[in-house]
């Protein structure tokens, strides 16, 4: 199994099991997880990314080789972004990175993130997008971030084949008929976790509206119980070979791309 | 009728005779009962068909049975009597058809405290109902409007489900909190309350519920947030924590990941799978001639 939607350190507003590297391993290899791509929860108020990315790229390190595979944060409106993209990809070795526009106060139109899209796609990094981390309606009042509106990625994504974009927390992408939404479902450089996936049948709708082979498993632990994430695929009636693709083969398959 | 019941027979094969997506968590067999469920957001259309497709789903997880409410339809304030009338004979509907797998749970607006009356005699002392709830948002649950229903409540050993929210986007118009709960469960010290959601802001519901002895704190509807689960077992011991789900808006395994990954003992596990809730309606169960 490879989680794609991790996190290391500690959530700001609450302690977790699991929020120390150790630990975090220690249970992610327990349940059966064989590979992590992890970010660093530090992302989202910390204004020095690049010591963000020094400590994430280390403890990953630390944990062994392969499986905690460290997502660097880059934030577009932060000065000299550019700099700490290249030492995600040239000094840290990383994949790919993890952004975080809900926290880091940008809509998705942004002329800076469309530049950081442009300039991760060259170098073939893997861009994931955390669209939301808590649900709103039990954040501290005087510390809101309301999801991020994807709708803009789907004309952008046309425009950026070679893109690879994950898009994070998400939650309900079936039933939505905006043109936008759909261009970006059916989209084939798309992948979508389905840590805030839900409802009776929703594993089985979020395939059915974008495709079988872009679904990554996603657990957001260790905000969420792992478990939540596990035993909804347990729950969903899903093939072997979409069990498979969902759990692993899609992950795999994207990240040798990267 | 044949073809229903071949394929529910087949989705009840143990689970460990069927082909697991992915590997099980390393846990123990728990019995499963399930305090919130409704048969809204899923496809079918009738209330027999979607418990059947709710049962499927159960069958998966292991769950053994849920309490079923109203939510066939979405009124999300206000329902009049007819709809409320409507919702239950659909739940009855249902649950008459697979009565070893659910429960039903009588839907109320105490804005008509008359017709609540009414129901309840309808539903739950002539009718095959174990549960009141879940009350959703027309009236704040601390109006005296609830205080006769309770009574009735009572005098049938019937537990009461209330929906509530602290959101930190706004509370709905009518839409209850924990402090609301509690201030219920005081005024009511023989009356056994289960607050639905602990506010969804659960770190704040379980300490306004926490001196309440007479109230459950229900996990269902919310994210599956770490620590909500050991908190509750802290704070209120794990004899006061009941699982929910809150299907079908959301999903059985998100919300039964919140206690089998918890950091808790079996024991406690246990207990907030089904001990609590079996032990709350035992005595209507048992008037009811009912197993638990």
């Amino acid at each position: 199994m490879i989680d794609t939607n991790v996190h290391l350190f500690q959530w700001p507003f609450r302690r977790l099991t699991g929020d120390t590297p150790a630990e975090l391993v220690a249970q992610l290899k327990s349940k059966g997880v064989r590979q992590a791509w992890a970010g660093s929860f530090e992302a989202l108020f910390c204004r020095d990314v690049a010591g963000v990315n020094l400590r994430l790229a280390a403890a990953c390190r630390d944990q062994g080789a392969d499986f905690l595979v460290p997502f660097g944060v880059v934030n577009p409106k932060s000065p000299d972004w550019e700099e700490d993209l290249r030492r995600c990809h040239e000094v840290h070795r990383m994949p790919g990175i993890r952004l975080y526009p809900s926290y880091h106060r940008y809509e998705l139109t942004d002329l800076d993130f469309v530049k950081l899209l442009t300039l991760a796609t060259s170098r073939r990094l893997i861009v994931q997008i955390a669209l939301s981390m808590e649900d709103p309606r039990t954040q501290y009042q005087w510390m809101m971030a309301m999801p991020a509106d994807p709708k803009p990625l789907g004309p952008l994504v046309a425009k950026l084949p070679a893109l690879k974009l994950v898009l994070l927390n998400g939650g309900y992408w079936a039933g939505n008929d905006d043109p936008d939404i759909v261009a970006l479902r059916k989209a084939e450089n798309v992948y979508f976790d389905m840590a805030k996936n839900e409802g009776i049948g929703g594993l089985e709708s979020l395939i059915a509206a974008t495709s079988p082979d872009r679904v990554v498993f996603g657990s957001f632990y260790p905000f969420f119980y792992f478990e939540s994430a596990l035993l909804k695929v347990r729950e969903a009636d899903l093939t072997g070979n979409q069990s498979a693709a969902l759990t692993e083969g899609n992950a795999r398959r994207l990240l040798a791309s990267a | 009728m044949k073809g229903l019941t071949a394929g529910l027979v087949a989705a009840r094969m143990p689970i460990s005779a069927q082909e697991p997506a992915v590997s099980a968590p390393a846990e123990k067999n728990f019995r499963i009962w399930d305090v919130h469920s409704h048969l809204g957001a899923m496809p079918g259309d009738t209330p027999e068909g979607r418990l059947e497709l709710l049962i499927r789903h159960m069958d998966r997880l292991g769950i053994e049975r849920v309490i079923l409410s109203q939510g066939f339809e979405q009124y999300e304030y206000h329902a009049t009597p007819e709809q409320i009338r409507i919702e239950n004979d659909r739940v009855m509907r249902a649950v008459k058809l697979f009565p070893d797998r659910a429960y039903g749970s009588l839907y109320i607006n105490p804005e008509n405290v008359e017709f609540c009356l009414e129901e309840f005699d309808r539903c739950v002392r002539d009718g095959p109902m174990v549960n009141i709830g879940e009350i959703e948002t027309d009236v704040r649950c601390n109006s005296p409007n609830l205080d006769p229903i309770v009574e009735k409540a009572i005098e049938f050993h019937v537990p009461i489900c209330q929906h509530t929210w602290i959101n930190s986007l706004g509370d709905g118009p009518g839409e209850s909190s924990p402090f609301d709960m509690a201030e219920l469960a005081r005024r009511h010290p023989k009356g056994k309350f289960v607050c639905m959601h602990t506010g969804g802001n659960w770190e704040i519901g379980i300490r306004a519920i926490r001196d309440c002895e007479n109230v459950w704190a229900e996990i269902a509807g919310s994210d599956p947030t770490s620590g909500f689960t050991e908190m509750a077992v802290r704070e209120l011991g794990a004899e006061r924590v009941v699982y929910g789900s809150d299907v079908g808006g959301r999903s059985f395994g998100s919300q039964v990941g919140k206690v089998l990954g918890a950091n808790i003992a079996d024991a406690a596990k246990e207990l907030i799978l089904s001990g609590n809730l079996r032990r709350l309606l035992q005595p209507v169960l048992q008037a009811k001639g009912l197993a638990s």
